[in-house]
């Protein structure tokens, strides 16, 4: 039944999702496309989607995705299940005054677990920029998504060296929009 | 104003207008909670960051859970979650309504064939940052390349695998390795123990390493405690 494997599948993500939004894109990933409740490209529309409008991403996707799968019901039901683990750790975290956090096994499992996040997290983002920007086509090589790689990331990281913390996420998704209007529209 | 009410709209007006999620939201909450409605202090505040860092899901949702759960007790957590959840929630649910026949405009379409490129390089951008606040250790580098590795290889080859698992793994050898540099335990048992061996080839290395690391990760847990 979707509504039951919505439920699951973004309790899933909700309990191991460390590291804030982006920790949770290859748990989402992961989850969503293993379903085949999304494909690949949709997904990735969808997380800047979610980027740019307010909320937590995680929070938005669910939502998002829940709602292509079951309508209202599915999204009300994905969004609950995302929400809900944090929800009752942090009851649970309060109420035992932090002591479970400082426990020195659950620091050393949270010392092994968040490197191992970041590195999910690396491969994510490098997968994604190598599949996005090397496409193949009858054999050659697609000049424009290569181009277009090249010169987003060339903007992003080089606007930290003349304006502190470079330009905002929101403002390089715009960017990007525009420069793939006139490098596919024109 | 009644006390929840004050809380759900609070939380819901936080929920509004961050964008971006995460770390921009603290900015935020520490504006409306501690500045502006003095329902927490600023040290609360930096607890709950804290913990926000080391429990999973969205910050912005512990940070409201906690907020909530100090003024009102649990009506009070429904209270805040829920109205941080609220507007992105609206906004969604009609976005998802609209986006498929969105897209089949040619114009949009082309505009998402460069987003596309823009969310990679996001997701990067936050591993890098992520990876620079990272202890300089011996051993989160080789879980996190052997995670990074191992990763690598289920995108690569779609393998079914989640990343959950090499999550728990990390976990579990981190742990191992905790456990075997206490005085009277064995190093040598640590490369076995906690590994389903479902990992990936990337994994070997970190076997390897293994018990070059035992005192490392023991002078580590010295430091904490």
């Amino acid at each position: 039944m979707i509504l039951l494997e919505l439920f699951i599948g973004f309790l899933k993500v909700g309990c191991f999702a460390f590291g804030g939004a982006y920790g949770a894109i290859p748990l989402i990933r992961d989850v969503v496309l293993s379903a085949g409740w999304l494909d690949d490209e949709l997904l990735t529309y969808m997380i800047a989607v979610s980027e740019s409008t307010p909320g937590p991403i995680m929070v938005n996707l669910a939502t998002y995705v829940g709602s292509s799968q079951a309508g209202l019901a599915g999204s009300l039901i994905a969004t609950l299940a995302v929400v809900l683990p944090s929800f009752i750790i942090i009851l649970l975290v309060t109420a035992m005054l932090k002591t479970a956090l400082k426990n020195p096994y659950v620091q050393a499992m949270l010392r092994g677990i968040k490197p191992c996040i970041i590195g999910i997290i690396l491969a994510t983002g490098l997968y994604m920029m190598l599949k996005n920007g090397i496409v193949m086509r009858e054999g050659a090589l697609q000049l424009r998504p290569l181009l277009l790689s090249l010169a987003l990331g060339a903007v992003y990281f080089g606007s930290r060296r003349y304006k502190k913390g470079g330009i905002s996420p929101i403002m390089l998704i715009c960017l990007s929009a525009l420069a793939g209007i006139a490098a596919y529209g024109v | 104003m009644n006390m929840l009410a004050d809380l759900f709209l609070s939380f819901a007006r936080i929920g509004l207008f961050t964008f971006g999620g995460g770390y921009a939201m603290i900015a935020l909450i520490e504006h409306a909670c501690v500045e502006e409605k003095q329902w927490i202090t600023h040290d609360e505040m930096m607890n709950i960051t804290v913990i926000a860092e080391s429990t999973p899901g969205p910050i912005a949702i512990n940070c409201a859970t906690f907020v909530g759960y100090q003024q009102q007790g649990f009506a009070g957590a429904v209270a805040a979650t829920a109205g941080m959840v609220l507007p992105s929630f609206c906004i969604i649910y009609a976005i998802s309504m609209w986006l498929e026949r969105f897209l089949e405009i040619r114009w949009i379409a082309c505009a998402f064939k460069g987003i596309k490129i823009a969310v990679g390089i996001l997701i990067l951008d936050a591993a890098l940052k992520m990876l620079k606040k990272m202890p300089a250790k011996k051993l989160p580098r080789t879980i996190m390349f052997c995670g990074f590795a191992a990763m690598l290889l289920i995108d690569v080859f779609s393998l079914r695998i989640s990343s959950i698992l090499l999550m728990l793994t990390a976990g579990a050898i981190s742990l191992a390795l905790f456990l075997a540099g206490k005085p009277g335990a064995g190093a040598g048992t640590i490369s076995g123990a906690g590994k389903p061996g479902a990992a990936g080839p990337g994994c070997k290395a970190e076997a390897a390493a293994g018990p070059g690391n035992g005192p490392a990760a023991n002078a580590e847990g010295g430091e904490r405690a």
